[in-house]
């Protein structure tokens, strides 16, 4: 099967881009990938369901590796609003920074950002982890119910607004607090989760101990008229 | 949705090009706004004394030859340098030709503008042969306002002034209703054009391009990014809640900045060059300084380290 293990070149520059999300998806595709001038088109490497690799040179636009399963996405570049879109497995790694509401809704697997992720980074996330080396925009973990989001520089303004059960982990500041979301103590099982998580994630240099956990002070559940201020 | 693009030279052989560059960012925003497209370039200084207009006329058979020997005919449009300050030469063509619309005026601003596929405009208005020191563009699909010429994008805000935009209004009908008190004439029910009035109005009060944009955050309900045309350059912003997308890329040659990457990729060396998402409410802006042919300097007023 000489044929079939060898990687798979796809230039986007010749190839249209369903033809290779097309031979992404093929039940018996290559497990290893490598996609040329992606030059900001949307949807790259959308909706895979294989224990497949691929790696993207350059920067993508909207939704790359939306919806992933089991697949490594690894994105050399930049990527652009909605990375990895309700990923339900999986590994996505961008080595730039990420758009607006990089993880969206995602239900498992790892989302790893080496430079900053933009606003909305993890919105009603689902149990996926997402690691951002850098900062992290306005309104991140907006309603997120499920997994974690670290992040290893700042996050921006109203951050956990809504939050549900998903647990925030920051080692810069804090621009501000959204509703219903507070800071929390730092236990050893958080440090060790952390721990766990900037390994798999590959991010060297920064200490569990040096993060601060957030998470929901859980007054926004139900409505409760002596919080109507703060919905 | 609508798509903006804006380019700044940095070097003479770009400037070259300036045309041919942004007509190959605007065609990859065409389909961001299929309805109408324009642009605004900056190039060739009118005389000290003198004032650059653009107009529009919608009669294909108009006779620009009356504005005289020099009147440079694009399709629908027309350039012309005229003696005069810009106030006197406005009313003057406005007085002696009623008929075609003033799109622009100063001393290196020239705006073109029509209904239809942007791709169609950038080959239309021969974009290709236009050089220029920089230049802004924008593909519309139109939200608030009809499908008209004068609804497209980019709108005058001022002598060698113009703005893009992307998003839409909330309180603009309120807003024209104050600076129409103010003074400030509109020829639209566009959202866009009363953004464009209210820098108008805010420069004319003597605030900055910078404070201008600044005060915008604190009048303008709505969402937006903000592209906006000066005769040295181009300035960004983008609402506090920044719904809408935009990316911002420079190398040694060019700065560029466009709703999405696939408009940059498309630029020499867009590889290699530093791309960055604008932080909401902050205004980056590029100009040049002192003699512009010796040195071509571009400088980030403000930036972030986003």
């Amino acid at each position: 099967m000489a044929v079939a293990d060898a990687i798979q070149s796809v230039d986007l520059a010749e190839t249209s881009l369903r033809e290779l999300n097309r031979r992404l998806h093929a039940a018996d595709a290559a497990p290893q990938w490598r996609v040329a001038h992606p030059d900001g088109a949307h949807a790259v490497a959308v909706g895979i369901d294989a224990e497949i690799e691929v790696d993207v040179d350059g920067h993508v636009g909207y939704y790359c590796a939306g919806m992933n399963k089991r697949a490594t996405v690894r994105v050399h570049g930049n990527a652009g609003v909605g990375l990895a879109e309700n990923i339900m497995s999986g590994t996505v790694v961008v080595d730039g920074y990420a758009g607006q509401s990089c993880a969206a809704t995602g239900r498992g697997g790892l989302v790893v950002v080496r430079g900053d992720a933009s606003a909305r980074c993890g919105i009603s996330m689902k149990g996926v982890d997402v690691v951002v080396q850098g900062s992290v925009g306005h309104m991140s973990a907006f309603m997120a119910q499920k997994g974690c989001l670290v992040v290893c520089g700042d996050a921006g303004e109203a951050l956990g607004d809504s939050i549900y059960e998903t647990r925030v982990y920051v080692r810069g500041a804090a621009h501000s607090l959204g509703a219903d979301c507070v800071e929390k103590e730092l236990r050893d099982e958080h440090v060790a989760e952390l721990r766990a998580l900037l390994d798999r994630a590959g991010v060297a240099g920064a200490e569990p101990a040096e993060f601060r956990r957030y998470g929901s002070a859980r007054k926004l559940y139900t409505f409760d008229v002596d919080n109507a201020g703060a919905y | 949705m609508c798509g903006i693009v804006g380019l700044f030279a940095k070097r003479p052989d770009v400037e070259e090009r300036l045309g041919a560059l942004l007509g190959d960012m605007l065609g990859q925003m065409a389909d961001r706004g299929p309805d109408s497209a324009g642009l605004a370039v900056y190039r060739d200084p009118a005389p000290a004394g003198s004032t650059k207009l653009s107009l529009h006329s919608e009669d294909p058979g108009e006779d620009w030859s009356v504005l005289g020997a020099g009147v440079a005919v694009h399709a629908s449009h027309a350039v012309v340098v005229l003696d005069g300050e810009a106030d006197d030469v406005v009313a003057r063509v406005r007085g002696e030709f009623p008929h075609p619309r003033v799109m622009s005026a100063g001393t290196r601003i020239e705006i073109f503008k029509e209904i239809g596929d942007p791709r169609r405009f950038v080959e239309r208005f021969d974009l290709a042969s236009m050089a220029g020191s920089h230049g802004l563009a924008h593909t519309r699909m139109a939200t608030e306002s009809k499908v008209t010429t004068e609804g497209a994008h980019p709108f005058s805000t001022g002598l060698d002034l113009c703005l893009v935009h992307n998003g839409s209004l909330s309180n603009h009908n309120r807003l024209r209703r104050m600076l129409r008190r103010e003074g400030v004439a509109f020829q639209t029910e566009n959202d866009t054009e009363v953004a464009a009035g209210y820098l108008e109005w805010r420069l004319r009060e003597g605030d900055t391009l910078q404070a201008a944009l600044e005060a915008c955050l604190v009048d303008l309900d709505g969402f937006y990014t903000f592209a906006v045309g000066t005769a040295d350059g181009f300035a960004v912003l983008r609402d506090p809640i920044a719904c809408k997308p935009a990316v911002m890329a420079e190398s040694d040659d060019w700065v560029a900045m466009a709703s999405e990457y696939r408009a940059i990729a498309v630029l020499p060396g867009a590889d290699a060059a530093e791309v960055w998402e604008p932080a909401p409410a902050q205004v980056y802006s590029w100009e040049r300084r002192g003699d512009r042919e010796a040195s071509p300097v571009a400088r980030p007023l403000a930036e972030t380290g986003a």
